[in-house]
């Protein structure tokens, strides 16, 4: 098996997934759920009628245009239920639906809006504190590395492999919000979070081997190394990340609703955790060591094109 | 092997003491001196807890300065963080209201009682009765002239402001009722407030020669001055302390107190003293609030959502356990013991932090999971690796733990940066859900570290000890 030949051809599956992405992101942008940017706060009282679940309202009010609303019980009758602006009209709409599908008769308590529960300075501050990790993942691995040769490269290289995940998952996010109404919730910037742990720790296994390989096989080509090194580790990674991904898809396809967004999410980064680093990370190892950018723009003789 | 025997004391030693702190009722400890219970704290998203809703204590006529409103936003979620409630969610509703939510809370009453003390300190002058009668006074409600500044009545309302000392008894009828609260007030003389908490920039609890404990406070350079010209001209008289209008302290003044520093003496015990000084520290609102419901609200996430979640997570654990178990053979049926060791260590040290345990927490465990079966799976692989290249199993599984600790040890050193970082920029910016996240994420990857290393290389010398390799290499999947 030969994964570093092919090298051009996985970059450009990622940069396939990412630049839609990128381009959705720009164009369409994230919209933000209410606890970045507040909104409407509704308390109702069930007089007659069994109170429904909260998925059910949820679903309900998907259905007339505010998704990602949050609802929760409120003493023995009631639900509190937290969703984008609406105005009054809207409101009434929206309880006069509630009434007719669930059978009740409702008191609006309390209508009024709300404030952000989660500062939006926080998503932008969290970038920082994930720039400043990054550069602390550079330092260790340079230090964990100082024993092969250009060690930083390892450490610019995982970090890349996490740049891509946070790319993919933010672009994807930015199509799929467009067209099936989701917002970017706190819960998104955790998924981001682990996203970001997996993939480091993920690219550095393969890189360990690499490490280990370089010593034993002192008179193969890099390229050769490399690629030994991704083969070797292939069963792990792919055995990890079946672990992982088992676990996300039950939870996406049994589990409840309000963390089902997270669940995708989480999905769509260990997945490209895994194929990042098998697929780019080392592979930008021997990009860099034949220093391959300086064909990047000539003749097409020696560039291995997949 | 009496290394691998050794170890077993120490795992079974840590196993039970995390069982013992696991288990559903657990006991806690109080022994001397330690009082702990041991229980699961969960956050608003999955358990729910008390919702109040406070709102300004003005009319509504008043217009509220929101920068004044944010500063009791804040104040709010200091007094509540620090009365040792976690990942309580404090948010505006509107412009003169606070939605404060207390996860894990089901008394709506309790939860009051720890909002409601809105810490508003006055000091008033008590010059105008006598002693005997301000010992009464002690632990009444009485009213005081003091209004905050964002209430200044509007110029239709009259109303008449003492201003010197000496007018500070009114009828109770001549003050506005714009610039008393809504606590239910006793009806009597109107107190001056002298100044308010808002001046204090320092409080501590000291002991002093006698042995009981005082509240310390230092002043900003306002206060002191108010101070020293009221106390050089009050000397001998009393200076009432005021908590929500309830008088807590009547000390007298010895001397003028000119550095702006002072002790609250009051004969606290050492919790009343703290608890005093808490509430001086936090409790200088700029906006008196009130409270106007508190009721038990339901999980952010909804409950039949998170039964369902809960239900595929099990599943989604089951099948793990089943894979490593059909994969990796014995080492995988292993394996899942260490995983199961991993899982009970993890959740008591959630249990005995505590660590308040939401969603995000959740997703940081779960990751680590993923890192304690990797860990798992990468010494596997080895162990497969060094018995195809012919060696003999208990040299194969010495050498595959050796070849796989650099992988394991740097993998995890590089997420443990990331989560010292996230929780320092948790912590510095109150974002909690990351700092949630990042110590769940720690301790998980921690404790995978000690479970993967220690727990299943022990277990699996264990194993190799009573049975013969040679019979049984089928199951170990050579």
């Amino acid at each position: 098996m030969d994964i570093v030949k092919r090298r051009y051809l996985y970059f450009g599956i990622s940069l396939l997934v990412i630049i839609p992405g990128m381009i959705a992101l720009l164009v369409w942008g994230l919209p933000l759920a209410i606890d970045f940017k507040g909104g409407s706060l509704l308390d109702i009282r069930f007089n007659t009628g069994a109170v429904p679940q909260p998925s059910q309202v949820t679903a309900l009010y998907a259905q007339n245009g505010f998704s990602d609303s949050i609802v929760q019980t409120s003493g023995t009758n009631g639900l509190i239920i937290r969703s984008l602006d609406m105005t009054d009209a809207q409101r009434n709409q929206l309880v006069a639906a509630m009434e007719s599908s669930f059978g009740v008769t409702i008191t609006v308590q309390r209508f009024e809006s709300v404030g952000p529960s989660v500062g939006q300075e926080v998503a932008q501050r969290a970038a920082g504190a994930v720039g400043l990790a990054a550069l602390g993942i550079l330092i260790y691995i340079t230090y964990a590395f100082r024993g092969v040769s250009n060690a930083y490269r390892y450490g610019v290289s995982a970090i890349i492999a996490m740049l891509h995940d946070v790319a993919v998952v933010v672009g994807v996010e930015a199509i799929v919000a467009h067209f099936f109404k989701w917002e970017v919730d706190s819960l998104f910037l955790t998924a981001l979070l682990t996203v970001i742990g997996f993939s480091v720790h993920d690219t550095i296994v393969v890189f360990d081997r690499i490490r280990e390989n370089l010593n034993i096989y002192r008179r193969l080509p890099y390229e050769t190394v490399v690629n030994h090194s991704i083969v070797q580790t292939l069963v792990r990674s792919i055995n990890t990340q079946l672990t992982v991904m088992l676990t996300l898809l039950t939870l996406a396809l049994f589990g409840g609703i309000t963390i089902r967004h997270f669940v995708v999410t989480l999905l769509v980064g260990v997945f490209s955790g895994t194929y990042s680093s098998i697929f780019n990370a080392s592979p930008i190892l021997v990009v860099w060591e034949n220093r391959e950018w300086r064909t990047w723009f000539r003749r097409k003789e020696s560039q291995p094109v997949g | 092997m009496s290394r691998t025997y050794r170890l077993l004391i120490p795992i079974a030693v840590i196993l039970l003491l995390a069982i013992f702190i696991d288990l559903p009722n657990s006991p806690g400890i109080h022994i001397i001196g330690i009082n702990r219970d041991f229980t699961t704290r969960l956050g608003l998203d999955l358990v729910g807890g008390v919702q109040a809703l406070l709102e300004a204590d003005v009319p509504a006529t008043t217009t509220i300065n929101p920068s004044d409103m944010s500063i009791a936003e804040k104040i709010v979620e200091n007094r509540v963080n620090a009365l040792g409630v976690s990942e309580a969610v404090v948010q505006p509703a509107g412009s003169r209201r606070i939605v404060v939510e207390l996860p894990g809370e089901t008394d709506p009453a309790k939860a009051l009682a720890v909002i409601k003390q809105t810490g508003l300190l006055e000091f008033i002058d008590m010059s105008t009765i006598s002693n005997q009668q301000a010992i009464t006074l002690v632990h009444t409600k009485i009213n005081t002239d003091w209004a905050p500044a964002v209430s200044q009545p509007s110029e239709n309302t009259p109303s008449v402001l003492p201003t010197t000392p000496d007018s500070s008894i009114s009828p109770s009828g001549t003050t506005t009722s714009t610039i008393t609260t809504t606590v239910p007030v006793q009806t009597g003389p109107t107190f001056h407030t002298v100044m308010t908490g808002a001046d204090i920039t320092n409080v501590g609890v000291q002991t002093n020669t006698g042995g009981g404990y005082v509240v310390a406070f230092e002043l900003n350079a306002e206060g002191a001055q108010i101070f020293k010209d009221f106390t050089s001209s009050h000397v001998g008289q009393i200076l009432g302390i005021v908590l929500d209008k309830e008088v807590i302290s009547i000390p007298s003044i010895d001397t003028a107190i000119t550095q702006g520093k002072g002790v609250i003496q009051g004969k606290f015990t050492s919790d009343e003293a703290n608890a005093l000084a808490l509430q001086l520290k936090y409790g200088s609102l700029p906006i008196p609030l009130k409270v106007i419901t508190s009721e038990t609200v339901g999980p952010t996430l909804g409950q039949d959502s998170l039964r369902k979640s809960l239900l595929a997570g099990l599943i989604g654990g089951s099948v793990v356990i089943l894979f490593m178990a059909l994969y990796y053979r014995l080492p995988g049926v292993v394996a899942d013991l260490a995983l199961l060791c991993y899982a009970l260590i993890t959740y008591a040290l959630f249990r005995l932090i505590p660590v308040t345990l939401t969603l995000p927490g959740i997703a940081g465990f779960v990751l680590s999971v993923g890192v304690a079966v990797d860990a798992n799976v990468l010494i596997f692989e080895r162990i497969k690796e060094e018995l195809h290249a012919g060696r003999s199993l208990r040299q194969a599984i010495d050498l595959g733990w050796n070849r796989a600790w650099p992988s394991i040890r740097d993998s995890n050193f590089s997420t443990l940066i990331t989560c010292l970082i996230l929780f320092w920029f948790g912590n510095t910016f109150g974002a909690s859900i990351v700092k949630g996240f990042s110590l769940t994420l720690a301790i998980g990857v921690i404790v995978s570290m000690f479970t993967a290393i220690v727990v299943t290389r022990t277990f699996l010398h264990l194993v190799l000890d009573n049975i013969n390799f040679t019979q049984h290499a089928r199951w170990f999947g050579v």
